[in-house]
């Protein structure tokens, strides 16, 4: 398969002036901007299909979180006795698993999202970058009753809104779906060839909730780590900067958390996170924005073959 | 079904100069793949295995359409007829050669493609009308219209896997030829349906064609073909065999 040059399959600067342009010539990866009607319906179309014939329907996305969060305290807060050494352990667990949740909906959701529309991609011309930004909207709205939950829990366990919370809240969000859509897209890309990505995807997504900051606290991996490359690693995962960011928006400055830090218990100064109040944001941000130009660039130069692999 | 010929409406289309579609040298090969996963395809690699067998379903096709035509495409299964339309409308990319179009496309490729059965009639009339390139006011304003061609109006608010077949093809031949595009795509559709709505089918082809449409269309009902378009394009084995009037063209494929 000889492939020609780029320049010679779209129209030249005479021809564009004509009104010539390429089939299936669109706006890349701003589509999704461009085609924000299509892309809503898309998102409608989701959310009703993976409720279908379902009684509880959205209560779903309560129950799994509802159910994951209380194993988890009392597995690792009760009897590995996680919950005595850290105040307030419910919301550090819990804002710990709303990023993971969202990151693994998110990621396993747009890794299905070209092959799961199949019949649409193969016989229709639409911009495929809709498909994992769709997916990625429909996690969205699964993660809107979580967050509420989570809100709710903090304030039970006195933590007050403040504009530190808030620019950590954002930061985490926005390198959070930055980060996950660059290797969505770069996944939903590979699965269209290969189905074996997908299962990959579920590999890590499972992996991922041990591997950042959700069940136990930062301190501990520095314990066994520090001074090696892999606690380095461990702290550029932008997973684990985004934990950080929501433990500091939900619960590092709620009150169980500050009273503790004033005290002169001798592990105290545990509590604090490194590099308060953002720590690594920046690096969190430039590795998603790095990933997500990669899993752009794979996603624009295999789209025109889905139509033939699917 | 096949349409009763006397029902077909003599083309009302009116060629101009002015081209729409240039399909420029286009080559297009397809591998038949066996190997589907990364496993198949290490062991093929170190079998040193021949990975896929491969075909030429375009050859070097050259074709010009203009504003205002209805072009046939026509040749028997496999000839590269509905490969041609899906490379003129975006979904398949050629290897070889260009394609550049002039004007917004709507590709009938298959009808109900993007119909989702759990949605309602009236979801999927959105959800379509906007995949073949509607905007939110286009499809408000022609929603109506849409519901009343199908002539299903009491059922489209109920969920379409509850439809029967010819419902269902119905509602979502309304809304493609509802979408009004400059060039149309159209593979094997005018085959749906009861005869009274093939005749409806067929008369708003012919409305299309007075407005002054594009047309391609892609179809093994010959004789209607015939009567319908302008120019017939045969093909076979990926090539164009033949490019001029339907009548010699229908000839052509009849003789090969």
């Amino acid at each position: 398969m000889t492939a020609t040059a780029p320049a010679r399959r779209t129209p030249s600067a005479a021809e564009r002036a004509e009104g010539w342009k390429a089939p299936g010539q669109d706006a890349g990866w701003l589509n999704p901007l461009k085609e924000r009607f299509l892309l809503r319906l898309l998102v409608k179309k989701e959310l009703r299909v993976r409720y279908r014939g379902s009684v509880l329907g959205m209560v779903w996305s309560y129950v799994k979180p509802a159910v994951q969060f209380l194993v988890f305290y009392i597995a690792m807060g009760v009897f590995l006795e996680l919950n005595k050494g850290t105040p307030a352990y419910a919301v550090y667990l819990f804002s710990g698993i709303v990023v993971v949740n969202l990151f693994g909906e998110v990621f396993g959701n747009a890794t299905r999202s070209i092959t799961g529309n199949g019949a649409l991609v193969a016989k229709i011309y639409i911009p495929s970058q809709l498909f994992p930004w769709a997916s990625m909207m429909v996690a969205l709205v699964h993660f809107l009753p979580q967050l509420l939950v989570l809100v709710v829990g903090a304030v039970l366990n006195g933590w007050l809104p403040s504009p530190t919370a808030a620019v950590a809240f954002l930061l985490g969000m926005l390198i959070l779906l930055v980060f996950t859509m660059g290797l969505g897209m770069l996944t939903a890309a590979l699965n269209a060839a290969f189905r074996d990505v997908e299962n990959f995807v579920d590999l890590i997504v499972m992996v991922a909730t041990w591997l950042s900051p959700v069940l136990y606290r930062i301190d501990m991996v520095q314990k066994s780590l520090d001074g090696t490359i892999l606690w380095w690693i461990y702290q550029l995962n932008p997973l684990t900067i985004v934990v950080q960011l929501f433990h500091i928006a939900f619960w590092r400055y709620s009150k169980p958390v500050v009273d503790e830090l004033a005290t002169d218990h001798p592990f105290a100064y545990t509590l604090a996170q490194p590099g308060e109040p953002y720590g690594l944001w920046w690096a969190g941000l430039l590795i998603a924005v790095a990933v997500f130009v990669i899993g752009t660039i794979v996603f624009e130069r295999s789209k025109r073959r889905f139509a033939q692999e699917l | 079904m096949t349409p009763n010929i006397a029902d077909v409406p003599t083309s009302a289309a009116v060629p101009t100069d002015r081209a729409m579609v240039r399909v420029e040298h286009v080559s297009k090969r397809f591998s038949l793949r066996h190997d589907r996963s990364l496993k198949e395809l290490v062991f093929s690699a170190l079998q040193r295995k021949k990975l896929a067998d491969t075909f030429m379903a375009l050859d070097d096709v050259d074709l010009t359409v203009h504003a205002g035509e209805t072009v046939g495409l026509i040749g028997f299964n496999g000839s590269g007829k509905s490969t041609l339309l899906k490379t003129i409308s975006g979904v398949l990319f050629p290897d070889l050669g260009r394609v550049m179009l002039r004007g917004r496309v709507a590709g009938l490729i298959e009808v109900g493609a993007g119909f989702h059965p759990d949605l309602s009639g009236r979801e999927n009339v959105f959800l379509n009308g906007a995949i073949l390139g509607m905007s939110r006011e286009q499809l408000e304003e022609r929603f109506d219209d849409i519901v009343a061609f199908s002539e299903i109006e009491e059922f489209i608010d109920t969920e379409v896997k509850y439809y029967s077949s010819g419902m269902f093809l119905r509602l979502a031949f309304s809304v493609a030829v509802h979408t009004d595009p400059d060039i149309f795509l159209v593979d094997e559709i005018l085959s749906v349906g009861d005869e009274p709505f093939q005749k409806k089918c067929l008369e708003r082809i012919r409305e299309l064609q007075a407005a002054g449409r594009t047309m391609v269309v892609v179809s093994h009902e010959l004789e209607m073909l015939q009567k319908l378009c302008t120019r017939i394009v045969v093909l076979r084995k990926g090539k164009i065999i033949f490019d001029g009037d339907p009548t010699e063209a229908v000839a052509v494929l009849r003789a090969s």
